[in-house]
């Protein structure tokens, strides 16, 4: 197992950049724990991918360096790194049987039998597979394949680190439960590097102890997950964690303070620059609350979805989002709202302003 | 407008797909299969787009029976998970073909295209081939042809699994949107309970090749016919353990919890459903009932926890707001709402709710 830095990694699928749009990755910075479990979060064509594909060995950086316990492995091949990568769809043996499957990597490395069977009775313990170890791995379902595929890259205790490619995708969802809370479990056992990308905020914030967000090639926010919620560094941070996510209002900045739509809004940070092109101010729907007087709005619709409601309503500044829970009352109509103090934030040309 | 499936039934070999079915969909709805794979939706849907012929039973459209009437002579248009769209096409071309096919002069076809395209967020990249595009962009251009035609019946199947999260949940908002002032039936199938009660409408519940509840969403979700119906509507898992009532008391059957009630049902033993969100770290408003916990793993999603615990013989699934990490191992106490309690009988049929 080992500690990952990525130091000052850029990279271009061009032979010649000449400007910054040639990059699909502009400096990354990233100190990964021994033993971590991470997760790289972003929308597809963020550059999450080709970061993988860095930090495995399928690509080599433009710029940059990748470190394995400070041990330089830009120049090095995948198996030369020694990793482990499970993908987005199963990657199985379909003529082998579900123990030979597992097995698999493991005869590649010549261990003896009975490490092997030690090994593969002990993973398949742990994913739920050891009453389906003699079947034909062609004969399982969809979730069942992945499960392999997930052992297989757990089973070696020699890899420097998992690198998990939305492996949840094609996963039913009442599934999905099961696997993530699976391999969070796993991690919390065996206590091995992993690295879990995907686009969806749910799989990431359960499964990492830390969360890199990236954006157009750049990391806007790492964190855990309550600081992605509660304070985010970026409005792209706002709006893509949290569901629905941040609302975000054109704003002015007067006197130090946020002015929405002729209206000052209280925040509990101090704005001292003011040349931004663009300033928004930031709440997320869960702070947002009716009350007898304060910012005015039209309630324009209510969906109802299960454990709580979503209230479409029209500012002056423009539309918004409220979460509300099922026993709170929703006015129809006129009514006024007020944005909690502690969670609003200003933003300039979408960064955060403090 | 209407589509009727009366006494429908689909076998290959000796296998049953669809078990005996009767479902009545009518004109300017949008209908919801829910029900996870296997479930039977993609069958259900290609025997109402007539791209399979059923084993028994009769397909209705308009009052007219249209049992073995093939795609071609029926107004429907079919959306797949996996997007389909013609290469060599751009995506113009793409979304213009299905008129072309009928023959609508090259004005009109200008015109529809330019509106489908504009609702999608089409119109910045008509020029460009499939293989330019992102995958949502190229699920929108297959969702653009889908709807560019009046189609009488639109069929979904799956249509925003292979999306980004925030695409997702952009898509699932604006869809509803799209059909509101169209002259057709709108079915889609999904494997996620937020889906259909983001969508509203009607939702079928599957299970196994059967439908085993139809109805309003809001409806289906709050008083589900059956476990099993409940089930399927809840995400993450519904809770169920075993209880009995005797008098005006309730009790789990290892007596760690109880409760005292109002509700009006014969003394004996019952199963109780309970969503996660109704089992929360901190008290919550209404009644509750303590229940002890031993905290299997604990997830935070910045907003809210999802703690797995066991009690008793059963694993549970708590949702609460706010972040809340508890140890692995931990014994805790949580809080049940009693009044979101539902009851089935021994033949897993609900006897009450509340």
């Amino acid at each position: 197992m080992a500690k990952v830095t990525l130091k000052n990694l850029s990279h271009s699928y061009l032979k010649k950049q000449e400007k910054d749009s040639d990059f699909v990755l502009t400096n990354i910075n990233i100190d990964w724990n021994d033993g971590g479990a991470y997760a790289l979060l972003g929308p597809s064509g963020c550059g999450k991918t080709t970061l993988l594909n860095i930090i495995s060995g399928l690509l080599i950086p433009t710029k940059g360096e990748v470190l394995f316990d400070d041990r330089d492995v830009t120049q090095l091949n995948p198996v030369q790194r020694d990793i482990a990568q499970i993908f987005q769809f199963p990657v199985i043996y379909d003529t082998m049987s579900v123990y030979d499957n597992l097995a698999f990597p493991l005869r590649n490395r010549a261990l003896s039998e009975t490490e092997i069977d030690y090994k593969v009775r002990e993973i398949a313990e742990m994913l739920e597979l050891t009453s389906t170890l003699n079947n034909r791995a062609s004969g399982l379902t969809a979730d069942g394949k992945q499960k392999i595929s997930l052992g297989r890259g757990l089973v070696r205790s020699d890899v420097n680190v998992i690198m998990f490619d939305e492996p949840l995708t094609v996963i039913d969802p009442h599934l999905k439960w099961v696997l993530r809370s699976k391999l969070k479990e796993l991690h919390q056992k065996i206590k091995r590097t992993m690295i879990y990308v995907t686009h969806d905020q749910t799989e990431a914030l359960t499964f990492a102890d830390q969360v890199v967000v990236m954006h157009e090639g750049q990391i806007v926010q790492t964190g855990t997950p309550i600081e992605l919620f509660e304070k985010p560094k970026h409005t792209f941070v706002g709006h893509f964690i949290g569901s629905p996510g941040m609302n975000l209002l054109p704003c002015k900045i007067t006197n130090g303070e946020i002015n929405l739509a002729g209206q000052r809004i209280a925040s509990n940070t101090s704005i001292k620059k003011t040349n931004f092109e663009k300033t928004q101010v930031g709440i997320r729907p869960e702070f947002i609350n009716f009350s007898k007087d304060g910012i005015p709005v039209k309630v324009l619709k209510v969906n109802n979805i299960g454990r709580h409601r979503i209230v479409d309503v029209e500012t002056g500044g423009g539309k918004i989002k409220i979460l509300s829970n099922p026993q709170d009352e929703i006015p129809s109509g006129s009514a006024f709202v007020t944005f909690n103090q502690k969670y609003t934030y200003a933003y300039g040309d979408d960064w955060i302003i403090e | 407008m209407s589509l009727e499936l009366k006494n429908i039934e689909m076998k290959v070999g000796v296998e049953t797909y669809i078990h005996q079915t009767n479902l009545k969909l009518e004109k300017n709805t949008i209908n919801i299969l829910l029900g996870s794979t296997l479930a039977g939706k993609t069958t259900l849907m290609q025997i109402m787009a007539g791209l399979l012929k059923p084993t028994s039973g009769e397909i209705w459209f308009n009052e007219k029976n249209v049992t073995g009437l093939k795609v071609q002579g029926r107004n429907v248009s079919m959306v797949y998970q996996q997007f389909i769209n013609y290469p060599n096409f751009t995506v113009y071309e793409n979304i213009a073909s299905p008129l072309k096919i009928i023959g609508v002069n090259p004005s009109e076809i200008k015109e529809r295209v330019g509106k489908v395209a504009e609702l999608l967020k089409l119109s910045p990249m008509l020029d460009k081939k499939p293989d330019e595009l992102s995958g949502g962009q190229q699920q929108r251009t297959a969702l653009a042809r889908a709807l560019v035609k009046d189609s009488d019946l639109i069929l979904l199947d799956e249509p925003l699994a292979n999306l980004d999260f925030k695409l997702r949940e952009e898509l699932r908002e604006e869809l509803p949107k799209l059909f509101e002032d169209r002259e057709c039936i709108v079915v889609y199938a999904t494997t996620e309970p937020t889906d259909a009660l983001m969508m509203g409408g009607n939702t079928a519940t599957l299970l196994e090749g059967k439908v085993i509840q139809y109805g309003k969403t809001l409806e289906v979700y709050n008083n589900p016919h059956n476990l099993s119906s409940a089930e399927v509507f809840s995400e993450p898992p519904l809770n169920i353990t075993d209880i009995k009532k005797i008098g005006d008391t309730c009790s789990f059957l290892d007596n760690s919890a109880q409760w005292k009630t109002k509700i009006n049902i014969k003394d004996g033993n019952y199963k109780i459903g309970i969503r996660p969100h109704n089992v929360t770290i901190k008290k919550n408003e209404g009644n509750s009932v303590e229940i002890k916990g031993k905290i299997l793993i604990s997830e935070l999603s910045g907003s809210e926890s999802i703690i797995h615990f066991k009690n008793g013989k059963f694993n549970w699934v708590s949702l609460s707001s706010g972040s809340h990490q508890i140890k692995v191992g931990e014994e805790i106490k949580l809080y049940m709402n009693v009044d979101e309690c539902l009851f089935f009988d021994k033949s897993n049929r609900l006897v009450k709710n509340g």
